[in-house]
């Protein structure tokens, strides 16, 4: 129970590569925050210099108020998930839970009682207790990593990507459960991952790193409705977002997308940015096929039937910017037909194409 | 290759019967010479068949003595061997693991170049260094002693090798997850790295202990007290007898007797051998 404090963070290699450009950010107690972004940015690094695995070059790392930054793992009052989760092959599951315990020189059965407890949460049995590592499936070695961080009962619970080894169907199920836990016992919680459904369902917060910068830091719908840079609106949301290069008219009440399609913005905010070339995202669920208050036209090229739902590929007009977007059911259409689809204002994403980030409507 | 062909199944079952027979005769020829008298053994043709003196010559091996080595029992020499085997192969193991467990996992000036420093003594065996490792071991007072016997033989640059080698597949996360648990570095030695080398442990053993027991140019070298014998250069001295003939039935005992303990550390510790040397998953 403690809340966790990033100050000013940063972390150069000695070969002068810099992994992480300094972040800022308080983690309330019980929170769960999620780090996500991309391979190689740096996401993993940060939480191994919370674990103190990894050496902090600046800034201070503050756990319930007292500083860690220079403390060993092993006295910052956290546990950690690994990603192959780093069982100890030689021992069993007991003795794997047990071990921290047994070095912190804990009685018998009050370690007894801890393995016990947890091993009831996960729902372990007694006979697994007693198996080696190796004679489990991947979701049981997975729950047993899990078990050996509550057993400690730390301030802190890191997660390291702990459901990527995991086939796709035991991910959703164990997603489910680390929600419920992390919720029923309340301890802080930082848990990377670069699967954005898995950041979105988990995370009370998310933050977006890209190359060792953070691009934004914000409850999951704040990062859907309004991700802060091209990067943000790329990555969150599946299919990803469409980004078209458009022009404002120069009285900014209109759009002008290349290949003659123009959209009139009814009550337009953005005259801020009128005449500029600007970059235009707009999420593929939300753009409908609509022949009643059609605002654009779209050209098919290519039809994907998911069941559920249909992605339509093809482009505005005569753009050339391929372009998806997602309707609900089956849709009896054909490649090369020109349907007319309509955008809701407030689903248009402006970004500035120097800075990539985010043009904000005028209040 | 999975192939069906009677023939072919002959002719490799009569090229391993061959190898047997070729390796074992000599074998069979020694046993049935320590099982004859002193007289039947010295008499042309050689005997094909064992004789009824076995236990006889065992006795008389095991607390008499031979030849020009009289003045010593077998048994006594035996014990002498087992000590330098054993002392060779449980300094070496525990010198190398410590110095793989230094190379490995701590961060220390001119780690690479102790590493190629320790490689480069595999040109160096004692039979190169000699003159320079007696003067050594004379100087310290060692000879006639078991740690005379042992300790220059003890350092090892393969057995430091591989350990190193098993250390590196094991994963860093195990390292990251112990530390979390707060083992300190000779705890995660302790705990994690000697049971996960475990079987790697027993094989090294198995060779060591071998390479150790068939030392014979040390031995010969560094003793001059018959009661620091070993058996394997003690067999040498039996020939040596100067006024009298060989006692062959006896020094064919011998050398039955030398070659049973490697032939039972191997039968004992034959699935912990192959484990070690094969198994690659940690």
């Amino acid at each position: 129970m403690a809340h966790v404090i990033l100050e000013k963070v940063q972390k150069t290699y000695p070969n002068g590569f810099k992994a992480i450009h300094g972040v800022d950010v308080e983690i309330n107690d019980g929170e769960l925050l999620v780090l996500v972004g991309p391979s190689g940015c740096g996401k993993s690094t940060l939480l191994r210099m919370v674990a103190g695995l990894e050496e902090t070059t600046s800034g201070k790392i503050a756990i319930a108020g007292k500083d860690v930054t220079c403390l060993e793992p092993a006295e910052r009052d956290i546990a950690m998930v690994f990603q192959n989760y780093a069982l100890y092959p030689h021992m069993n599951v007991f003795d794997n839970m047990a071990y921290g315990l047994k070095i912190r020189k804990l009685p018998k059965p009050e370690i007894e009682a801890r393995v016990k407890k947890a091993s009831a949460i996960l729902e372990l049995t007694d006979e697994q207790l007693t198996r080696k590592p190796r004679q489990l499936s991947g979701g049981q070695r997975q729950r047993v990593a899990m078990g050996r961080a509550i057993v400690r009962e730390p301030s802190v619970f890191l997660f390291d990507e702990p459901l990527s080894n995991l086939d796709a169907k035991l991910r959703v199920q164990m997603r489910l459960e680390i929600k419920k836990l992390q919720e029923r016992l309340g301890i802080t919680s930082i848990y990377v991952t670069h699967d954005q459904v898995e950041a979105m369902t988990l995370g009370h917060r998310l933050m977006v790193l890209n190359e060792g910068n953070v691009e934004q830091l914000g409850t999951p719908i704040e990062l859907y409705e309004k991700p802060a840079s091209v990067f943000v609106a790329g990555f969150i949301g599946s299919p990803a977002m469409n980004f078209i290069s458009v022009t404002f008219s120069d009285d900014g009440k209109q759009i002008n997308i290349p290949g003659g399609e123009n959209y009139y913005l009814k009550n337009s905010r953005y005259s801020h940015a009128a005449g500029k070339t600007v970059m235009l995202g707009i999420r593929p669920e939300h753009i409908h096929i609509n022949a009643g208050e059609a605002n654009l036209h779209m050209k098919i090229s290519l039809i994907e039937h998911l069941g559920a739902d249909t992605l339509l590929h093809g482009h505005f007009g005569d753009d050339e910017s391929d372009l998806t977007i997602r309707v609900d059911g089956t849709q009896m259409l054909q490649t090369g037909e020109k349907i007319p689809v309509s955008v809701a204002e407030d689903h248009l994403h402006f970004f500035d194409t120097d800075t990539d980030k985010r043009i904000y409507p005028e209040t | 290759m999975v192939e069906n062909r009677p023939f072919a199944t002959f002719v490799s079952h009569a090229v391993l019967v061959c190898g047997v027979l070729l390796i074992a005769f000599p074998i069979w020829i020694t046993f049935v010479a320590a099982s004859h008298d002193a007289v039947r053994i010295t008499q042309v043709p050689l005997p094909l068949w064992p004789g009824d003196q076995f236990f006889g010559n065992l006795y008389d091996t095991l607390t008499k003595g031979v030849g020009n080595a009289r003045e010593q029992s077998v048994g006594l020499m035996l014990l002498n061997s087992l000590a330098m085997a054993l002392m060779i192969a449980v300094g070496k193991i525990a010198i190398s693991l410590l110095s793989a467990f230094a190379i490995v996992y701590f961060d220390f000036r001119f780690r690479m170049f102790f590493f190629w420093i320790i490689f480069i003594t595999l040109m160096l065996p004692v039979e190169v260094r000699i003159l320079p490792t007696f003067s050594v071991v004379a100087n310290l007072g060692m000879l006639d002693t078991y740690l005379g016997l042992s300790v220059p033989l003890i350092a090892s640059a393969t057995a430091t090798f591989m350990f190193r080698q098993v250390f590196l597949t094991i994963p860093d996360e195990l390292l990251e997850a112990a530390r979390l648990d707060g083992a300190g570095p000779l705890r995660f030695f302790k705990d994690i790295l000697l049971p996960m080398s475990r079987t790697n442990i027993a094989a090294l053993f198995v060779i060591l202990f071998i390479y150790g027991w068939n030392q014979y140019l040390w031995p010969l070298l560094i003793t001059t007290d018959k009661s620091m014998y070993t058996i394997v250069m003690g067999i040498k001295q039996m020939l040596e007898a100067a006024e009298e003939s060989p006692e062959w039935h006896l020094i064919m005992m011998t050398t039955l007797l030398a070659m049973l303990p490697p032939v039972v550390v191997i039968v004992f510790m034959q699935k912990l051998f192959v484990k070690g040397l094969t198994e690659t998953e940690k």
